[in-house]
């Protein structure tokens, strides 16, 4: 079973939870590391969506919408302050309705 | 309140990271390395095709000299039209539109033409500043304004991000202050968002093209 690898080594969806800390605690944090699991990241989602025979639309596009959520959290503070129009009626209270304008 | 106008084009940070950051690397991701194989995946193919194209339309006026500048022009090109159309999904930030990245682009890039023409073919580069067939009297005034002509030339960042500025900051004020002023007409003003955003795409892909090609005409007259 996994529980005979040393913990470093496991993988993040075999780490039993009581072994989270330890385990982040072996991790390789160093730039060298984190650029390595940077490009390791990258190459399993292009080999896995995009590199593929007949690959579509849907390996470009899931990257585009991971960005533009990204994006919206990114700037949450910044949208967080637009407010479509003020409500006259006393009874409505003001919500943030937020429509940005390119996603009209 | 509405704040002001210009808000979209702030870069917002986070954990200490600027927005413009992120953007900056995107194109980046989006362009795979082609591997040694014959046949690659479908991104790779278009993408190849795409540059091979542009390429050869891009080098077609230019000599043998020019030909050193290739990569620097098609990855420039690649460059400005992946940031521009990324800047037209939701919520992204483009950052061409700040005129210091354009500059930073535009003024390096003219100053190398003009450099390396005065460098390799000074007669050549300073009769450029003179056209053919001037009549004797207007001789003077002509260079002068040649020269100025010459100087304006880095007009070619401010050219970039005028556009887009100006498209961006159309769609935000008919999202912003029509949409709300008017809610009766909302399907006029939401064919005119639509219209727009249309534009917008036009606009920057002609723009990164546009820049590219000055650029290169620059260089056709002075290598």
């Amino acid at each position: 079973s996994l529980d005979r690898f040393p913990l470093g080594e496991k993988r993040l969806m075999d780490v039993k939870l009581g072994e989270l800390g330890s385990w982040l605690g072996k991790r390789d944090f160093t730039p060298n590391g984190v650029l390595a699991s940077i490009r390791n990241g990258h190459d399993r989602y292009y080999n896995k969506y995009i590199n593929v025979k007949k690959g579509g639309i849907g390996g470009v596009a899931m990257l585009l919408v991971g960005y533009v959520a990204l994006s919206y959290m990114w700037e949450y503070d910044h949208l967080s302050e637009y407010r479509l129009w003020e409500y006259d009626d006393l009874r409505v209270p003001t919500t943030y309705s937020i429509i940005h304008l390119k996603a009209l | 309140m509405t704040l002001s106008f210009f808000d979209q084009f702030m870069s917002p940070t986070y954990l200490g990271i600027p927005l413009i950051a992120v953007a900056l690397t995107l194109p980046w991701i989006l362009f795979p390395t082609p591997s040694a194989r014959w046949l690659n995946n479908r991104l790779i193919t278009l993408q190849g095709w795409f540059i091979n194209r542009f390429t050869q339309q891009l080098l077609l006026p230019l000599n043998l000299g020019g030909h050193k500048w290739a990569a620097l022009l098609t990855s420039l090109m690649l460059f400005l039209i992946t940031l521009n159309m990324l800047g037209l999904l939701p919520y992204t930030f483009t950052p061409t539109t700040q005129l210091s990245l354009n500059m930073g682009l535009a003024v390096p890039l003219w100053l190398a033409t003009v450099i390396i023409g005065m460098r390799n073919q000074p007669t050549a580069a300073l009769g450029h500043l003179l056209p053919e067939g001037t009549p004797v009297p207007l001789i003077p005034v002509l260079i002068i304004i040649e020269t100025i002509s010459l100087f304006i030339r880095p007009a070619l960042g401010v050219r970039l991000t005028a556009n887009l500025t100006a498209g961006h900051q159309l769609i935000a004020t008919a999202a912003f202050v029509l949409l709300p002023m008017m809610p009766t007409v909302a399907i006029l003003t939401s064919i005119v968002l639509f219209l727009l955003t249309l534009l917008e795409i036009a606009v920057a892909m002609i723009q990164a093209y546009v820049f590219v090609l000055l650029l290169s005409l620059y260089l056709q007259e002075n290598v």
